[in-house]
């Protein structure tokens, strides 16, 4: 593991991915976008409305794996120290944020035609706004000490704990009777969705993913190159 | 090992009792933000019996956050800490021990006042004995959550507000069943589910919540 903890290693294979993952995003969310608001069929019972859907359905998605992605990395930075763990969680807690708004927002605007409403207290939507706050708590801890270090390491902790919420999410709909509908494709026995919806709904995750995965490389880059600045001014300034 | 627990008891509870004035500022506050409800809603007695067990559940959350600075806060200014981290004793055993102490000093004090509250809101007989019982499964769950978000932020240069922005979202479930079991009971339906599922909360804080306050603290103290 601590092969790749190494930031120039990291800096090669990143530089090597990167064009790879740009092209494949513009490349896909195109096609992505074109699939779901265009050839999908529209709802026999929500007509146009249901497209919210390819935005909302991979938003939630990220969301949740974002938090998962950072609980893992802060886990294998208290262990190890592997510095570069930490960095990966830091970044990707703030996309993380964003895509629980997102998730948010739409569900939002798809509940007002749907359930006529805004906003319900069901069990999902409470338990994605915890989400939403326990990201906004992440990032606020990480920056609230003179020590980077120390709010590293702090906010590795606090993801940790806050991981209890990720299967909260995840079965709040089974556990729960709420408005919000309970899962339809990652089910024991089969997705329950028309196949002319599931396949939309995939290429839109999987934009959502390579778009992921390339601002958490951006924002990596970024971090190493603000620690390095850093460095080199604390060392200019000593000597 | 039971014997420096339990000397950090009573020196935990000696500290409360010499800070009086401080140790009850979260059963006051608890007792007086109750008392600007009726001023604020109005103070007919069916509103009030309605809103009055959600009310008194929200506010035992705040004035157990109030009290949250005080538990490692202080300790690690005068150096007792460090000697916690140091000592041959497990530091999640320690932990507990503060919790303890924490909870006998704040939860405690509001799950006796709390029939005196229900009172107040006009709440039915019923809740005399279901708002304390609810109460005593929640609040120790407070403190262990809190434990941990005030660990975390020892040496801050941010204070309780970040605190809040920590352990609140944490808090959200013990609010939901506490106030849905006192619910249950008085109108009817029965809360006994609720009350077990808080109890399993606080089974599961008391499992969790010492391991990460003391790797918190031992950050804290590197």
């Amino acid at each position: 593991m601590h092969r790749y903890a190494n930031p120039l290693r990291f800096q090669r294979i990143a530089d090597a991915l990167l064009p790879w993952i740009a092209v494949a995003l513009l490349v896909l969310t195109p096609i992505g976008l074109y699939q779901a608001l265009v050839l999908a069929p529209p709802d026999y019972q929500q007509g146009e409305a249901a497209r919210i859907m390819y935005v909302h359905v991979p938003a939630a998605w990220l969301a949740t794996f974002t938090y998962a992605l950072i609980a893992v990395a802060s886990a294998i930075a208290l262990v190890w120290r592997h510095p570069l763990a930490e960095v990966a969680a830091r970044a990707a807690a703030p996309v993380g944020a964003a895509f629980t708004a997102i998730a948010l927002i739409t569900g939002s605007v798809w509940g007002k035609p749907m359930w006529g409403t805004w906003w319900v207290w069901d069990a999902r939507l409470t338990s994605v706004l915890i989400l939403f706050f326990l990201y906004l708590g992440y990032i606020a801890l990480h920056d609230a000490f003179e020590d980077p270090a120390r709010g590293a390491r702090a906010a590795s902790i606090l993801a940790l704990v806050g991981a209890v919420n990720l299967p909260i999410i995840k079965f709040s709909v089974d556990w729960w009777n709420t408005l919000h509908q309970p899962s339809s494709i990652l089910r024991l026995d089969g997705p329950t969705i028309a196949p002319s919806m599931l396949w939309p709904l995939l290429t839109m995750v999987l934009v959502f993913k390579l778009y992921l995965a390339l601002v958490l490389i951006l924002r990596m880059r970024g971090q190493l190159a603000e620690r390095r600045i850093h460095n080199l001014r604390a060392s200019g300034a000593g000597g | 090992m039971i014997r420096s627990l339990l000397a950090l008891l009573h020196r935990d509870l000696r500290l409360a009792f010499r800070h009086g004035a401080e140790t009850l500022l979260g059963a006051i506050f608890f007792a007086l933000a109750l008392a600007l409800f009726p001023l604020g809603v109005g103070a007919s007695a069916d509103i009030l019996a309605r809103i009055g067990a959600g009310v008194i559940w929200v506010l035992a959350l705040f004035a157990v956050l109030l009290t949250l600075e005080r538990l490692y806060q202080s300790d690690y200014e005068d150096g007792s800490l460090e000697l916690m981290v140091l000592a041959p004793v497990p530091l999640e055993l320690l932990v507990f021990g503060k919790c303890l102490a924490h909870w006998l000093t704040s939860g405690l004090l509001l799950v006796v006042m709390s029939p005196l509250l229900a009172l107040l809101m006009s709440l039915p007989a019923e809740a005399y004995w279901v708002l304390p019982a609810a109460l005593l499964l929640g609040t120790p769950t407070l403190t262990l959550i809190g434990s941990i978000g005030a660990a975390l932020l020892v040496g801050s240069r941010r204070g309780s507000a970040l605190t809040a922005l920590l352990v609140l979202p944490l808090y959200i479930p013990v609010l939901i069943f506490g106030v849905s079991a006192v619910d249950g009971y008085l109108l009817g339906l029965g809360g006994g589910a609720q009350l077990t599922i808080l109890g399993a909360m606080l089974l599961f804080a008391l499992a969790l919540a010492p391991p990460a306050t003391a790797a918190a603290l031992r950050v804290a103290l590197e």
